[in-house]
């Protein structure tokens, strides 16, 4: 802008920046943090205050993380119902949405409101435990992956995209005699990669981040997963004194708490902050491909 | 979306296709099960979706009968007893579930009030800044915490705050202070809830409105600027009411789940000195259903929210619809 600014609107400026730099570090600075405190020494770790930076860089936290009995197959099983869960949400929420988009399907009103009945109201925690139960799904991998696969709120942002593919790009498929199977995957599903690309994230997200249907279902340690295994050493903190879930050496100088604390929260966010500054921007235009009404 | 209602309805195209391939059908008289059997295909590729549904949605709401019962789990929901409105009677006449009922509400009040109006001023804000490289960075690190479970955001939060080493009460100590035992003070652990879920979900709820304002008309601003408003004149006159719809129709949409007061973070940072202040009816739920096995009860609990959830949301979006034209709201 050419225009001259004046003294007022240079402070506004100055202030604007100064609370944007304050507000950033504080979204930074208790990720940093967790990250010095698992590789500082155990002198430092129990130290106050500030964890900017550490003079004795100590690894043993991150070892001790590595060595546990259950993290192997915490990280296993993290990725199985990650993948898992994803795939079998997305394929539910693509075979579904597309009939649910054409206004030839008969009755489709009907189902349309039928999954949307079920943002609004649902059984709520004890009727879906005790379902879970009844399908003897109880202590295995399969009730983290079934009950929470299937967001409707993402099957009808899949529906609206697809209602919004003209149809004329679909007839000439169809006066080859293309049956309808055929057109979805290969007309309508490479046209709506955008949307598919940021519900897969979404799922894929959701999926790794949860943790009550872990604490509700499995209790045998071979189901263990990772924000599980981490709820346990940070949130309940019992999983120090638990031989199946920490080595335990009695003679060795141990790592301080905080350290062991601080290692395994980096090893769960660091798969996310990796990917995240890649992706961030799908993750975003999501929230406007929501914003549509259906 | 608007382009495709208008399209022409499948009533005036079907019978002229079908007189142009010779055949006198007439749709209106054409059986479901022929409709059916037409989209064939298309059937094929709902019931999978049908059938996840009915098993995974419906069968837990139909479970929803067992708070008109004393549940059994050997006599299931065919077998238990009725024992009709008495475990919703004793959730009313109940202290602990009237204070539940309470806090869920002043915590959820709380966020709203607070937590409502911060990621519109985010915006406001990051809306002013002209480096757009600096603007995209701001972002990228603001929105970083949604992505976060509360397993671990809560981890980091207790380390923050602790008494002994976090950097909170290290900063108290230095200006002479006591230190604060902030997540198991009754005083002071409804405002962390408040201001931890803020920090969380801020930069994440900044994005609707930054797009809002991404829409708005550049040239009001020219003229504006011609009449030499300032920057706070703009602000207060062309950006505000610009976005005022979106405004109004997220408060709207928010105050349909006031009854959500935040399972998830509360799980991870409550302890039974705050229980008090921060048992919610969710977690009331927990407790009740699965560590003390009172399924009715606790269900009868659920099924009062999910009813109360239920009419807010109609509620809300018929004030949303009504109030943006048809323009918002879910349906």
């Amino acid at each position: 802008m050419k225009i001259k600014q004046s003294i007022g609107s240079r402070i506004a400026t100055f202030v604007i920046y100064l609370f944007m730099i304050l507000l950033c570090i504080t979204t930074v600075y208790p990720f940093w943090q967790t990250l010095i405190l698992s590789i500082s020494s155990r002198a430092e770790a129990m130290g106050t205050g500030f964890h900017l930076w550490t003079t004795q860089p100590d690894f043993s936290a991150w070892l001790k993380i590595f060595e546990s009995p259950v993290i192997v197959r915490a990280c296993i099983n993290t990725v199985i119902r990650t993948v898992g869960g994803t795939a079998f949400g997305m394929f539910i929420s693509v075979t579904m949405a597309y009939p649910l988009a054409k206004k030839k399907f008969p009755n489709r009103k009907f189902y349309t409101a039928l999954v949307i009945f079920t943002m609004m109201f649902n059984g709520g925690m004890i009727p879906t435990y005790i379902l879970v139960k009844n399908l003897h799904l109880m202590d295995t991998l399969w009730a983290l992956i079934l009950p929470s696969a299937v967001s409707p709120f993402n099957l009808i942002i899949i529906k609206n995209f697809f209602t919004s593919i003209p149809e004329s790009l679909e007839e000439t498929a169809k006066i080859d005699g293309a049956n309808d199977i055929y057109i979805l995957w290969k007309v309508v599903l490479p046209l709506s990669m955008p949307v598919l690309a940021t519900v897969t994230l979404w799922l894929m997200v959701g999926q790794w981040n949860s943790w009550f249907d872990a604490v509700m279902y499995t209790s045998d340690r071979s189901n263990m997963v990772l924000q599980l295994f981490l709820r346990e050493i940070v949130i309940t903190q019992t999983a120090m004194s638990d031989p199946t879930m920490m080595t335990n050496q009695a003679n060795v100088v141990q790592p301080a708490t905080e350290s062991i604390q601080s290692a395994a929260m980096m090893f769960v966010t660091i798969p996310i902050l990796i990917v995240y500054p890649f992706l961030q921007k799908y993750f975003a235009k999501g929230v406007m491909v929501g914003a549509i009404k259906g | 979306m608007s382009k495709s209602e208008t399209a022409l309805p499948e009533q005036a195209v079907v019978p002229n296709a079908n007189k142009r391939a010779g055949r006198a059908v007439d749709p209106h008289k054409r059986s479901l099960l022929r409709q059916y059997l037409d989209n064939k295909y298309l059937v094929l590729l709902l019931l999978p979706g049908l059938i996840y549904f009915i098993i995974f949605k419906y069968v837990p709401m139909y479970g929803l009968l067992m708070s008109f019962q004393d549940y059994s789990v050997k006599l299931g929901v065919w077998g238990s007893e009725w024992v009709g409105l008495k475990h919703f009677e004793f959730l009313l006449t109940d202290p602990n579930f009237l204070m539940v009922l309470k806090n869920t509400i002043w915590i959820s009040f709380l966020k709203i009030l607070f937590g409502f109006p911060a990621p519109i001023i985010l915006a406001l804000i990051m809306n002013e800044i002209r480096a757009e490289k600096f603007k995209r960075l701001t972002q990228t690190l603001t929105y970083l915490p949604h992505f976060f479970s509360w397993v671990l955001i809560g981890g980091l939060i207790t380390t923050i705050l602790s008494p002994s080493t976090g950097i909170v009460n290290a900063i108290i100590k230095l200006f002479g202070g006591e230190p604060i035992y902030f997540l198991a003070d009754k005083n002071w652990f409804v405002p962390i809830l408040v201001i931890t879920d803020i920090w969380k979900e801020l930069g994440w709820g900044s994005i609707v409105y930054m797009a809002a304002l991404a829409g708005l008309d550049s040239q009001v601003y020219e003229a504006a600027i011609m009449d030499g408003a300032g920057r706070w004149k703009q602000m207060l006159h062309i950006t505000l009411p610009g976005i005022m719809p979106t405004v109004a129709v997220m408060l709207i949409l928010r105050v349909g789940t006031v009854l959500d007061a935040g399972f998830d973070q509360i799980f991870n940072l409550y302890s039974p000195p705050v229980y008090d202040v921060s048992d919610i009816i969710d977690t009331y739920i927990y407790r009740m259903g699965l560590q003390n096995f009172k399924y009715s009860l606790s269900t009868a609990a659920g099924m009062f929210k999910s009813v109360i959830g239920l009419a807010l949301v109609l509620l809300t979006n018929y004030l949303s619809n009504k109030f943006s034209g048809g323009e918002a709201g879910i349906w």
